[in-house]
């Protein structure tokens, strides 16, 4: 009777610390969720009105007053016209400043781009951040720039083979004529 | 048997002698244009349009055919990111010239980075004509 009592003790125990590794676990894979990289966004109206020129440019890559800077700005869009109606432009507003850095800080690029910004900076070009310089600062010219297949430190996705989808792990960077970049 | 044969003929000859016909939203926009231009619309001014320079103010030429190429029948290459351009002929790329709302968009933000102004009711009848013609 007594040795019964004992091992279904211990089972109880067995049980209950495997119960607790479960927990733990998937906390864990919730935390790397959401720590990793930007947001990723699924918008048929931002991929259509602006990822026609350009890559969609996850909303989680720059503040909200950039954004807001931006969208004031179409007329002069890095010197093209992007103009929009005024209902298509406010819609695309709201969404890209409800998923801006700012908005976002769980996840990990995001929380460091805004980190690395002062309260007056409003950053326009994602290249010009700290923390995008210092990302890419000991990548030589030639890889980039200086690579005709790549020409532009905003093409994210000819290296990036996930940035639409807000993923830039070093995993999965692929430059054309190079290769797997590891630092 | 014979009468069907003759029949797919008879269809297919028509279907390749009838002149591209515009859908309801081209039809409305060229109605449109037309009370405001001077001059009937030809295919012929779309694309004599379509590839003449423009230099603007920084000394670029530009052209519809700059980022499009001189076929809209291609795909084009946007002249600053590089990125791929669908071709913009209803007559390989059926989507092109169904949505009111696009074509006005892009009449107005293309001929002002190309001609560095917006293009006028006879200039975009043209340009309507011409692609919907090709």
């Amino acid at each position: 009777m007594k040795r019964w009592i004992i091992m279904g003790m211990g089972l109880v125990v067995v049980l209950s610390l495997g119960w607790k590794m479960k927990v733990s676990m998937a906390d864990e894979d919730e935390y790397w969720e959401r720590t990793r990289d930007v947001a990723p966004i699924e918008n048929p109206l931002y991929k259509q009105e602006c990822g026609s020129c350009h890559m969609a440019y996850p909303p989680g890559l720059l503040p909200a007053r950039s954004w807001e800077k931006m969208m004031t700005g179409l007329d002069e869009h890095f010197g093209e016209n992007a103009e929009l109606d005024s209902t298509t432009a406010a819609k695309l507003t709201r969404f890209l400043v409800d998923n801006s850095a700012d908005a976002m800080p769980n996840y990990r690029r995001s929380r460091m781009i805004t980190r690395g910004l002062s309260d007056e900076s409003v950053p326009l070009r994602i290249t010009e951040l700290a923390y995008f310089q210092h990302e890419h600062g000991k990548i030589p010219a030639r890889l980039t720039t200086g690579n005709s297949a790549v020409k532009s430190l905003s093409n994210c996705n000819t290296c990036h083979q996930k940035a639409e989808l807000g993923s830039f792990s070093e995993r999965e960077i692929r430059i054309p004529g190079h290769g797997k970049w590891d630092d | 048997m014979k009468a069907i044969k003759q029949i797919t003929v008879t269809s297919i000859l028509l279907a390749l002698t009838t002149p591209t016909l515009a859908n309801d939203v081209v039809t409305k926009l060229l109605q449109e244009y037309r009370s405001q231009a001077a001059q009937p619309f030809t295919a012929e001014a779309g694309w004599q349009l379509w590839i003449k320079p423009y230099t603007n103010a920084s000394a670029d030429k530009r052209s519809c055919s700059t980022c499009h190429t001189s076929d809209p029948k291609q795909v084009g290459k946007h002249a600053r990111t590089g990125k791929r351009i669908e071709p913009l002929a209803p007559s390989v790329n059926p989507e092109r010239l169904t949505k009111e709302q696009e074509i006005r968009k892009w009449l107005m933000r293309n001929c002002k980075w190309t001609l560095g102004r917006e293009c006028d009711a006879q200039e975009k009848g043209d340009l309507l004509t011409y692609l919907n013609a090709l």
